[in-house]
């Protein structure tokens, strides 16, 4: 890789727009870009702010709306713009390929991998069905695949998420491609499996020699796999630069802003609360004059940022690092970060829930004959196996999972939507994971109350803002005269900062934010001592989601209401959460503290799960742990440790064989492990900054 | 600010309703297909509501026999469609007739789909064994070709317009059934009706409230199509002797009393046909226009 390099792909001053109804919508705007050969360039962007588009126009995929306005694509010296529908077959899929989110969704479900493999060499290149053959297991291989001829047998459902991404990437290298576009690769996985994926794509340049431009709204994952980086923000770039430069000293206020929305692994919410960027993102025909940025950005200047587009500038004594900003030389974060506000955190109080030993199984009737001969003709699936933790007032427990296992269950079960199977959980020292919701008293019902994960479908789309909290209000009995319910919607509305003639809206005139903001609302409408939030940000944009936390942060630290939190994201987690429960098939494993939790000694499953957090800070220095395999099925669990078919440190027969018992570090740290206590305690920590000898013991 | 102060106002359920249907049926004008339905359908509705200032004569009395389109009469009006073998003016018989169908029609599917719904939202909400038996249910009357269930029902009941609403209903609110169970089973597990279980509602309510309101859009379009085939229902009904007992005008009652002499006068059936059809094809295009304009956006 040398600067005489002929240069991949160039974009040249891009304007791409999508023609609708309403008339035209600008997506892009002068966009320029350029890709040295196995360089990883990567795009980081909210959602709406062009990045998918950028990639659909590269593969001059632009659907029948969109078009590109002015503007070249540069591909090894063909101009993209100007080939026919037949040019740019001959190049879609051999010379660039595509990997997109979903890999469920990019593999036919009806053909055998092997047959969705073999047609890319088959349609590119004159070569038999045998050498097609052998190319895709070698392909498969390559891309880490253990088992490469019992994948080419199967159909697409027969594999794991992780699975079909690994072989979807392969299908895409299978042509030698000059250049791969991956949106969101990583995306629809769980943490520990997208932690192999994107070990997997950091590979691909060196091996394969392939640019790559990789699509993301996670600085973290940019910075462990791109060389350069282009931050988008409403349709234009407003600042590029090599990783180093970037991450070092972002010089864009968005750029800037971004950094500040994401929770750091090294911070918690009492030392260092996050800073959402205010307002929302502008719509493509709301755009301001001058600066797009301008009128959520703390350093507007009026006369200077609001004048005429301005071009991007080089920041002085770095050639790759450009800025489109006015003022970047001017503003100074170093004093703009030292003014923030720390809070307290508050008091614990007294126990409010206690889980003992809870357990949910379902049953699984199968009814082929084999089984009725068997006499096994129900299963079960073990959901959740002897759950034990409490919560206090006050306190944010969080529980943190991959995918399937179990804490979502754990939910169900807590706010009385299914029943459990043996154990108890008290709630103010009554049971009630027997008693369905129906049965429960108006005060249960009403201090138990839940925040959705998906923004779209936590609001009836029939209803109107109004009418949905002031049903809460009345069913829990808070207010029951129409003017005082009236009253008390609007100070919820104040509550979570939204205006007050939401209440006359529909959801669907809302965004993702303020949806999850109502819903917000909805859960402390009856002022409730137990709220569960299941990954109540997790669909929404960095900055948004900024926003979301620390209201849910605020209105629970003036409630003295108990959170439990449930996350996949160990960011999130480590910096909202006083206690953290690690839940891995049905079985805590490990349960503590945040900050014991976040240092040794570690459940090896914490460890895996701490190494596969990506980080957005180049400073940190990170053990990398890739575990193998995907999660076992909840049909058939590991007889001994649920653990022990990924574990790095198994350590024999035993983990196979016995379900290990809770080791007590400390009060109230537990570790399920077979590994004593003090040889874990050993272990280095994961995550750590240079200069520190154990950050997490600071 | 002109938003604030707006808020401050009671809530006005009634006027924004009203506000958002005259909205809707704006945006219909972007659909030719679909205005050309609408105009049809409003056509016969107008003509329906005026139909003692359209008519000059007496639709069930004996004038003058085998008068043909356009002969003037002894009271010294118009036939201005003939008149038919028993001396009735055609055109006072369509007129009269439209009311029956834009009585009966409608009746009967909202009808069928009081019915239909609330099988449909018990079998998808409640699933299991209520599921099961519903459904057997409806494939058992599916099973049976339609006409055959008609003639089934009216002959055991009688012929009478409220018993045709009762074997219409009969007949299709299987098919609305499958439709509505169809579209609970997805929508059933909202996280919005995990809110409502969550906070103790019934079941009736997240069913009607929280469930319903928000199938109402592949519903409406279904509803408009089903008014067309009941439409043709109530003519087939009327031709085959089982719609309404004459004497009172009846579209398809019209066509089977004429049809005899089609060849000679081609128009005593030919007008009553092109009144069929033309609200047929109305409901249809409408149909149409709302779907096109419901998958927009």
């Amino acid at each position: 890789m040398t600067d005489t390099d002929e240069p991949v792909l160039v974009c040249k001053d891009l304007c791409i727009s999508y023609y609708t109804r309403a008339g035209e919508i600008p997506a892009v705007v002068d966009f320029s870009l350029t890709v040295r050969p196995g360089e990883t360039i990567g795009i980081v962007g909210e959602s709406g702010c062009g990045k998918s588009t950028v990639a659909m126009a590269i593969m001059q995929h632009m659907g029948a709306n969109g078009g590109i306005k002015s503007g070249s694509i540069t591909f090894k010296g063909r101009d993209l713009t100007r080939l026919n529908e037949e040019e740019l077959r001959s190049i879609r899929g051999s010379e660039i390929s595509m990997i997109y989110q979903e890999p469920f969704a990019s593999l036919n479900p009806s053909l055998k991998i092997s047959t969705q493999l073999m047609e890319v060499p088959l349609a590119h290149e004159n070569i038999s069905k045998a050498e097609a053959r052998e190319r895709s297991v070698q392909i498969l291989r390559d891309v880490k695949i253990a088992d490469p001829e019992r994948v080419m047998n199967s159909y697409p459902h027969q594999l794991s998420g992780g699975q079909q991404q690994r072989a979807v990437i392969a299908m895409g290298l299978l042509s030698k491609p000059s250049l791969l576009l991956l949106d969101e690769p990583t995306t629809a996985l769980d943490v520990t499996v997208e932690a192999g994926i994107v070990n997997l794509i950091a590979d691909i340049s060196e091996k394969f020699n392939t640019s790559q431009i990789y699509i993301s709204h996670n600085l973290g994952l940019i910075l462990e796999t791109c060389d350069r980086v282009f931050v988008m923000y409403s349709g234009e770039i407003v600042e590029e630069g090599t990783i180093k430069s970037l991450f070092n000293s972002p010089r864009h206020p968005y750029t800037h802003g971004l950094f500040s929305c994401i929770p750091l692994i090294t911070t918690d919410k009492n030392a260092a609360p996050l800073k959402p960027i205010r307002g929302q993102l502008p719509l493509p025909f709301e755009r301001p004059l001058g600066c797009y940025f301008g009128p959520r950005c703390d350093h507007f200047l009026q006369g200077v940022c609001d004048q005429a587009h301005f071009q991007m500038k080089t920041v002085g004594g770095e050639p790759d690092h450009r800025v489109r900003c006015l003022r970047y030389e001017e503003i100074d974060y170093k004093q703009v970060v030292s003014n923030t506000e720390t809070k307290v955190s508050p008091e614990i109080g007294k126990r409010v829930l206690d889980v003992d030993g809870m357990k949910k199984y379902y049953e699984v009737k199968d009814s082929s004959l084999a089984a009725l001969i068997s006499g096994k003709s129900v299963r079960y699936v073990k959901a959740n196996e002897k759950l034990n933790f409490t919560a206090h007032e006050s306190e944010t427990v969080a529980i943190v999972g991959e995918s399937g296992c179990g804490k979502s269950t754990f939910a169900k079960v807590l706010m009385g939507l299914e029943t459990g199977t043996g154990g108890e959980i008290r709630h103010n020292g009554k049971e009630i994971s027997h008693i369905k919701v129906r049965d429960r008293s108006t005060e249960q019902i009403r201090s138990l109350q839940m925040v959705f994960q998906n923004p779209f479908d936590t609001l009836n789309p029939s209803h109107s803002i109004g009418g949905q909290i002031s049903r809460v209000i009345r069913q829990f009995g808070v207010e029951t005269d129409k003017k005082k319910v009236f009253d008390l919607v609007m100070t919820l509305l104040d509550t979570v900062k939204l205006p007050r003639d939401f209440y006359f809206r529909k959801p669907r005139q809302l965004s993702g934010g303020q949806k999850q903001r109502i819903g917000i609302a909805r859960a402390f409408a009856g002022n409730p001592s137990i709220v569960i939030a299941d990954e109540p940000v997790s669909a929404l944009d960095v900055s948004v989601a900024a926003a979301v936390t620390e209201l849910l942060m605020d209105i629970q630290r003036e409630h003295k209401t108990t959170l439990l939190f449930i996350s996949h994201d160990l960011s999130v987690v480590r910096y909202l959460s006083d206690r953290i429960v690690v839940m891995y098939l049905g079985h805590i494993l490990e349960r503590g503290t945040t900050a014991e939790v976040f240092a040794p000694p570690y459940h090896p499953y914490t460890e895996a799960l701490l190494s596969a957090v990506p980080i957005a800070d180049p400073d940190i220095i990170k053990r990398r742990i890739v575990l193998k395999g995907d999660l076992p099925s909840a049909m058939n669990p590991p007889k001994g440790c649920p653990f022990c078919t990924r574990c790095h440190r198994r350590i024999g027969d035993i983990c196979d064989l016995e379900l290990p018992s809770e080791q007590l570090v400390k009060d109230r740290h537990v570790i399920k492990c077979h590994i004593p206590v003090d040889v874990l305690s050993r272990i280095e920590p994961v995550i750590r900054k240079p200069g520190e000898s154990d950050l997490n013991h600071a | 600010m002109t938003i604030q102060s707006m808020s401050k106002m009671p809530s006005v359920g009634f006027a924004a309703g009203m506000w958002r249907v005259i909205k809707s049926i704006a945006l219909l004008r972007e659909s030719w297909v679909g205005m050309i339905g609408a105009f049809l359908v409003l056509f016969w509705i107008l003509v329906a509501v005026f139909a003692p200032l359209i008519t000059q004569f007496d639709p069930n009395a004996s004038i003058q026999p085998y008068a043909r389109p356009g002969t003037l009469s002894a009271s010294g009006s118009i036939f201005w469609l003939g008149t038919d073998h028993l001396g009735r003016d055609i055109l006072s018989r369509i007129v009269w007739g439209s009311r029956t169908v834009l009585f009966y029609a409608p009746l009967a599917t909202l009808s069928a789909y009081t019915v239909g719904i609330l099988m449909g939202l018990m079998a998808g909400y409640r699933g299991g064994l209520v599921d099961d038996i519903l459904s057997r249910i409806s494939d058992i009357i599916l099973s049976f070709p339609v006409l055959v269930l008609y003639i089934i029902v009216i002959a055991t009941i009688g012929a009478s317009g409220f018993n045709i609403v009762i074997a219409i209903t009969f007949a299709s609110s299987p098919g609305i059934m499958r439709i509505v169970r169809g579209l609970v089973l997805d929508l059933r597990n909202r996280d919005y009706v995990a809110a409502a279980l969550t906070r103790g509602e019934s079941d009736w309510r997240i069913m009607l409230y929280e469930i319903l309101p928000n199938a109402r859009g592949p519903l409406i379009v279904d509803a408009c199509l089903r008014l067309g085939y009941v439409i043709i229902t109530i003519g087939v009904l009327g031709f085959l002797g089982l719609g309404l007992p004459p004497p009172d005008p009846d579209w398809g009652g019209m066509v089977n009393e004429t049809r005899q002499m089609a060849i000679v006068f081609p128009y005593m059936t030919l007008f009553p046909c092109i009144s069929i059809s033309s609200l047929i094809l109305g409901f249809n295009l409408l149909a149409d226009g709302l779907r096109e304009i419901s998958l927009r956006d």
